[in-house]
């Protein structure tokens, strides 16, 4: 059984956010994690190595220095890592990002594929499902456990109020929660071998079947405007008072703005 | 594509169990001010088994016509024949804007349905408006005219980007709940209403769905609260919450978290308020023992009127709050809640 997991370098975002001056996010300037949401796929991918043996492939897609997410990947137990990186798919939006990576997943080998269900700097959760769309295979998104039963996987899937226990044929993508699991740390062995370990790194001519229209700031359909940091509502007052001036204080305000 | 043959504002309207979703009825709210602003009508796009009944409801709301995708295979929700209902519908209106709804159903609609039909989708919109892109005019680029400019925040709420959409149609944005309003309600006007089936054959992209667990729970909504009254980690222990509910109780609120509690098992996820829980605009926010990280104001700032109890004076909740107290929590709200007992029952 082959699983390949897409994984993505993201920002830090108890660090400062910087932009380039187009809009579009200066990654370079930034501290950075392996994604939350990501980090929970590929530990649910290391457990069906466990269980069943299975192969597991890290995929991500960035700048050259992603290649250090792809290494902790390793060094907590995936078997290899592809880095997808070249200049022309720079300022990708999830539509050329989706496209990129299904590109590179045409040229692998694969039972399930992985994704978080949203990466910390966007947020969008779009990524994982339009793989599948491209790739013209099954999608379970908001994965909260999953197990492996003949050739198909039987998920979880939560919604608001519910879940629904799904049974995909594979091959299929799922896209996980942070829930799924308490994701492993890497072991001294693993950070070892995973720092001698084969990096494969592609370009855009390594992509399979995607033209150059759908890649790149270019080959986006959404285009920014406009991006600034938020501007908060102003603080308004803060007081320091015993607890039944304190009382008196709330339910005044209380009655001034007609609550009570 | 040939743009201008996309015309008119369409929403999907989320039913589960038959049940409209509140937020089928938010986003004909904002399509009906989008709509205003490019003189187009504003169409609710109904999709399961045996919902035409609801069409009545969402004309009620303002849909001037509601398009009905009726069959089966409909009946729960699923990723492949809902895309395929919703891309169909697309294909054969040519709607000039598609919005849906930023829930569990919708995050994962939305990207399926724009990647098969080729276009763009901005997730998780707070801001929606009618304008130029680019903005201002710049040498070299063709300005538009009459886009639709989508605002969302970005980075766990740090920063927030407008976001247009110029050379594809339909313009797609998912919307997040709680944010839009929706029309006052008027009984018994109606909308033309079309049925339409594209046909469902299930493929290998169909899961069988083996079962489907209903959560339990009697908890009202947080996002139809008038009143929130929200603890945080700064509560303790889950018992504590007791003097939450009092107030609760008193003021006629509902008691909910930070994420911190929900991740502490002390509250169920459904109570939580922030960016990965739910958005809220109450008319009063009580914001108590929650240092107020910028993932939790996310969720709430855009409450009427925030008050805050924390005993660190330091609190990024303070930032957003109208009246802060630093105090010992478990001190004032116990008092406050007997001093609102006796106030309310004056009153009566």
């Amino acid at each position: 059984m082959k699983v390949v997991v897409c994984i993505k370098q993201v920002p830090d975002t108890k660090g400062g956010v910087k932009f380039n001056p187009d809009g579009t996010l200066d990654r370079a300037a930034m501290m950075t994690i392996m994604n939350p949401d990501d980090k929970a796929g590929l530990e649910a991918a290391l457990r069906l190595k466990d269980q069943y043996g299975a192969e597991v492939t890290v995929l991500t897609m960035g700048l050259p220095k992603a290649e250090d997410v792809l290494r902790e990947a390793m060094a907590m137990g995936a078997d290899k890592g592809v880095l997808v990186t070249d200049r022309v798919l720079g300022g990708a939006d999830t539509w050329a990002t989706s496209q990129t990576l299904a590109g590179a997943l045409r040229n692998m080998e694969y039972d399930l594929i992985i994704t978080g269900r949203q990466a910390i700097d966007g947020d969008t959760a779009q990524v994982g499902p339009q793989i599948s769309e491209h790739l013209n295979i099954p999608v379970i998104s908001y994965a909260q456990n999953l197990k492996i039963e003949g050739d198909s996987v039987i998920v979880e899937r939560q919604y608001d109020d519910r879940y629904h226990v799904l049974k995909a044929k594979m091959p299929c993508l799922i896209t996980a929660l942070a829930e799924l699991n308490e994701p492993r740390y890497m072991t001294p062995g693993g950070i070892f071998d995973a720092c001698k370990a084969e990096i494969t790194v592609w370009g855009r001519n390594d992509l399979k079947d995607v033209e150059d229209s759908n890649l790149g700031l270019k080959g986006s359909p959404t285009q920014i405007a406009k991006a600034s940091d938020k501007v908060r509502k102003g603080a308004g007052e803060k007081v320091t008072l015993d607890p039944a001036e304190s009382v008196e204080y709330i339910v005044g305000k209380l009655k001034e703005k007609h609550v009570i | 594509m040939n743009l201008e043959e996309y015309k008119g504002v369409y929403v999907f309207a989320q039913q589960v169990d038959n049940i409209v979703n509140s937020i089928a009825f938010e986003l004909i709210g904002k399509g009906k001010d989008l709509a205003a602003d490019l003189g187009c009508e504003v169409t609710a796009v109904l999709v399961g088994s045996d919902v035409k009944g609801l069409a009545d409801e969402l004309a009620e709301y303002g849909a001037d016509r509601v398009i009905v995708v009726d069959d089966p295979e409909l009946k729960e929700y699923r990723t492949e024949p809902y895309a395929h209902a919703l891309a169909s519908v697309i294909q054969k209106y040519k709607p000039e804007i598609f919005l849906v709804g930023a829930t569990a159903i919708g995050r994962d609609l939305g990207p399926r349905v724009s990647a098969r039909i080729h276009t763009g989708l901005t997730a998780d919109c707070t801001q929606l408006d009618i304008g130029d892109f680019p903005l201002n005019p710049m040498p070299g680029k063709e300005q538009k005219h009459n886009q639709l400019l989508m605002t969302r925040p970005a980075f766990g709420g740090n920063t927030i980007a407008t976001i247009a959409c110029p050379d594809f149609r339909p313009q797609m944005a998912t919307v997040r709940p709680g944010v839009m309003q929706k029309r006052e309600r008027q009984a018994g006007v109606k909308a033309n209403v079309e049925e339409f089936n594209p046909g469902f054959t299930p493929n290998q992209n169909y899961v069988e769905i083996l079962e489907v667990v209903k959560a339990v729970s009697e908890t009202v909504d947080i996002m139809d609260a008038k009143i929130l009254v929200s603890g945080g980690r700064g509560m303790g222990s889950p018992e504590n919450f007791k003097i939450l509910e009092d107030l609760a109780e008193v003021i006629g609120g509902t008691v909910s978290c930070s994420r911190a509690v929900v991740d502490a098992g002390w509250k169920p996820k459904d109570l939580q308020v922030g960016q990965t829980g739910k958005t809220v605009r109450p008319n009063v926010y009580f914001a108590i023992g929650i240092s107020g990280a910028i993932q939790h104001l996310a969720g709430m700032e855009e409450s009427d009127i925030i008050i805050a109890i924390n005993k660190d004076d330091t609190a990024p909740i303070f930032d957003v709050a109208d009246y802060g107290l630093v105090g010992d929590l478990n001190k004032i709200v116990p008092a406050l809640t007997e001093k609102l007992r006796a106030e309310l029952a004056n009153k009566k």
